[in-house]
């Protein structure tokens, strides 16, 4: 008998020659996400007094490519809760698609009188994040978690590493840089939300829009916007959805100097 | 030793549709100390009475804290308790990190009662021999469940369970459209009353043999224990049974009424 406890239980090497191991071998190495591919821009979302406003683009991009117009990147969960996601494209259709939809359908399934508020479904989202980034294998996301909770609104994002983030204005991707210093001007901090209409925060995120449209090079000029409005324990989540951008205007453009064809 | 040919699994029918093993593990329950609990509109509140095997040794627990908004108080095989309580609290703590929410009462009350179900319907398991009752609070209120070993959960404005815990019962019977608009200590006095009437005549309740817990809307599950139960005892002023000498009517009649169950004295176990 061989002494190396490899060989045992295997045919003999000398009667029907050596073992190939590579049948116990998959085929293909694992793939795990090295990189986005078709990836959404921006997310952009504000508290205001009495709800949050989320608005993203419908562009999916291949890279460079504007590969897909209609890509909606919002997503009601329950009835309290909206989820907005930039980054890839397929990883935000698994959790929109089958992670959160399972979620909610295993939640209302019990019918006992629980629902799962947007805190829940932000805890819920940050901890499959974490799990994910642990298992070496990340949802190549940034997701803003907008909803009402507790008679207040609620805002927070987390990301690939499951890093958990709130802020009362908040956005992901080139936003992060271009549309949260324009979200501060309107409110600084927590205490300012309480001073901000609903018309306002509409109206400071649809600017937001406009100022990513003009400087982001991933971004389109269609985009999907929820109003999440509570009054106590009641919620109304107002959709708008294929809004086109208004008013647009590119004279500050002949200002731009330092690349193209210029004689500057 | 057998009482027929139809108990020695928990898998098997009796001709009469039975299934003699859990039918056993409910009778483990009533051969466990009273335990009452009962719930109002703002409160949940579980009272027991412990025991101890012998004069020199210490009480069994009776009242389990799960989470700061749920805990058990149990009648029947402790060890069994424990198993389910652990089980209890995975659940409430995954809630927690989960969900950032703590666990839904009828959610880990269904939990159990699928785990207890399961034993009913594999060879070579047995029933749990413990009776709980949950109480609790969430979002949707106070909540009081009983839970038995077939694997049932009912919801109750007010239950018990346990050795003698018809006399309880009847009392919860009577006093029951008191309780949703009592206040925190008139509901704590009204399960001490409950659990008084289940007592033996020689008993009475003591610092000692008696547990509490309470758990409200914005207040914490909370265990009461030895010393701390001495105020509500001294509220609740006389601590033996008020039923006396009716004692033994009402013992009488559950027995001739169902012929099983824990009719009469040949029952006691207060031992």
């Amino acid at each position: 008998m061989n002494h190396l406890p490899e060989a045992w239980g295997r045919p003999r090497d000398d009667v029907y020659g050596a073992y190939d191991h590579s049948h116990l071998r998959p085929s293909m190495p694992n793939q795990h996400t090295q990189e986005p591919i078709v990836t959404g821009t921006s997310v952009v979302a504000l508290k205001y007094n009495g709800g949050v406003v989320i608005a993203a683009d419908n562009l999916a991009s291949y890279g460079s490519l504007a590969r897909f117009s209609n890509m909606e990147r919002l997503k009601q969960v329950g009835t309290h809760t909206v989820v907005g996601a930039s980054g890839d494209i397929s990883d935000m259709q698994y959790l929109f698609d089958t992670a959160l939809e399972d979620l909610v359908i295993k939640e209302e399934y019990q019918n006992d009188g629980h629902h799962l508020r947007a805190k829940h479904v932000y805890s819920y989202l940050s901890r499959v994040m974490y799990h994910r980034r642990n298992k070496f294998d990340p949802l190549w996301n940034v997701l803003l978690v907008a909803g009402w909770d507790d008679g207040k609104p609620f805002l927070a994002s987390t990301d690939l590493l499951g890093t958990t983030f709130s802020a009362p204005a908040l956005a992901s991707g080139f936003g992060a840089s271009l549309a949260v210093p324009l979200l501060r001007r309107v409110c600084p901090d927590e205490e300012s939300v309480a001073k901000i209409s609903r018309e306002r925060a509409i109206e400071a995120v649809e600017e937001c829009m406009k100022v990513l449209f003009y400087r982001d090079a991933r971004s389109t000029n269609k985009y999907t916007m929820a109003i999440v409005s509570g009054e106590d324990n009641k919620v109304d989540i107002e959709w708008k959805k294929d809004v086109e951008l208004q008013k647009q205007s590119w004279k500050f453009a002949e200002e731009i100097r330092g690349y193209g064809a210029q004689i500057v | 030793m057998f009482r027929n040919n139809y108990d020695n699994d928990s898998v098997t029918f009796s001709p009469q549709g039975r299934i003699f093993q859990v039918e056993y593990a409910l009778e483990a329950i009533k051969q466990g100390s009273a335990a009452v609990g009962l719930v109002s509109k703002t409160h949940a509140v579980l009272v027991a009475l412990k025991r101890n095997a012998e004069e020199l040794g210490s009480y069994q627990k009776k009242i389990i804290g799960i989470d700061t908004h749920l805990g058990v108080a149990l009648a029947g095989l402790a060890p069994d308790a424990r198993v389910l309580s652990n089980f209890m609290r995975q659940q409430s703590m995954s809630s927690r990190l989960l969900y950032n929410r703590p666990v839904p009462i009828a959610r880990v009350v269904n939990a159990i009662a699928d785990k207890a179900q399961v034993n009913t319907q594999h060879y070579g398991r047995r029933p749990y021999g413990v009776g709980l009752l949950v109480a609790g609070v969430d979002e949707t209120g106070p909540h009081l469940w009983e839970f038995q070993p077939s694997g049932m959960v009912l919801e109750y404005r007010g239950a018990a369970i346990g050795a003698r815990s018809q006399s309880a019962r009847t009392y919860l019977e009577r006093n029951f459209e008191a309780f949703p608009d009592a206040s925190r200590e008139e509901l704590v006095l009204h399960g001490l009353r409950a659990l008084r009437d289940s007592l033996a005549q020689d008993k009475e309740l003591t610092t000692a043999n008696v547990s509490l817990a309470i758990v409200g809307e914005g207040e914490k599950f909370k265990l009461y224990d030895g010393e701390e139960v001495a105020d509500w005892l001294e509220k609740l002023g006389s601590t033996q049974s008020s039923r006396g000498s009716r004692g033994a009517q009402a013992a009488a009649a559950p027995a001739g009424a169902s012929g099983s169950g824990e009719g009469g004295d040949s029952m006691e176990v207060d031992a």
